[in-house]
């Protein structure tokens, strides 16, 4: 993969994030837990309010290295920790800015490292995807 | 809770048919436009056959066992205080529509720090002929009393 510098920007967007992304995610998903569409609920158990699922999170942040890479069977291993939450406004939602950049390269592999954030904190860590050639 | 779950092995749970419109429902879910999670011809052209989900879509399969590890009377898991610490997802292969998957999850860790417990699960997803397809690596943190 002579064709990646370690550093590169690969894909980067931007995800505006409101409280019907996140209702139609539990859909999707089966995510039923009403942290992540009840205030009261959140606020009951000491959150400051309704948060996006950590799964969601995860999921918009492949999207850019998938539609940059082409074929997803290219995607070997991804892996993130939650380590902040992304608070979701009622009114306003909430944007998640997702930069991927090459972390490591090697003959027929490469790590690309996400770097995401929510109000200018990163709210994934070591967010990696390894990709084959 | 109980650190002697660690190492236990958990029956399959029953298959999970990936159905086509379960697979676009969650892709625009994660904000996917991709053709090739949407449109059959796209796929097919790509040499799949049928539409790919996305990277993410083997929670929903892996779910199911996470679900057997909650209600496990001696786990001793509050479902109320568990948050989600990591996921990891290790591909052989995309999961497509058509797909039919069994997962079959086993403790692998269970530690305590600070007065939470963390437990490590890996669930092994395979397909109708008893392939790999994926294998999701959950860490449930579960608070302890504050």
């Amino acid at each position: 993969m002579s064709e990646l510098t370690v550093g590169d920007i690969v894909a980067e967007r931007d995800f505006h994030l409101t409280r019907d992304s996140l209702v139609r995610y539990a859909g999707a998903s089966g995510d039923f837990n009403p942290i992540h569409y009840r205030d009261d609920v959140a606020t009951s158990v000491g959150l400051p309010g309704v948060l996006a699922h950590g799964m969601l999170t995860m999921g918009i942040a492949a999207q850019p290295v998938i539609d940059w890479l082409g074929d997803p069977a290219r995607v070997v291993d991804y892996q993130v920790r939650f380590t902040r939450p992304v608070l979701v406004d009622a009114t306003d939602g909430a944007l998640v800015r997702v930069v991927a950049k090459v972390g490591a390269v090697d003959e027929d592999s490469a790590r690309i490292d996400l770097t995401v954030t929510f109000e200018d904190e990163t709210v994934l860590g070591k967010a990696q995807l390894r990709i084959r050639a | 809770m109980n650190p002697d779950i660690a190492g236990r092995e958990f029956p399959p749970a029953a298959p999970y048919l990936v159905g086509r419109e379960k697979v676009r429902e969650f892709a625009r879910a994660v904000f996917s436009d991709n053709p090739i999670n949407h449109d059959p011809e796209a796929a097919i052209a790509a040499g799949y056959t049928d539409i790919v989900a996305p990277p993410t879509f083997p929670i929903v399969v892996q779910e199911r066992t996470l679900a057997q590890l909650l209600a496990e009377p001696d786990a001793g898991i509050d479902f109320t205080r568990v948050v989600h610490g990591d996921q990891r997802f290790t591909y052989t292969r995309p999961i497509v529509a058509g797909d039919e998957l069994t997962a079959r999850l086993t403790v692998t860790n269970v530690k305590s720090l600070g007065g939470h417990s963390m437990v490590t699960s890996e669930s092994t997803i395979v397909d109708a002929a008893g392939k790999h397809v994926v294998t999701a690596t959950s860490t449930l943190v579960v608070r302890g009393d504050e």
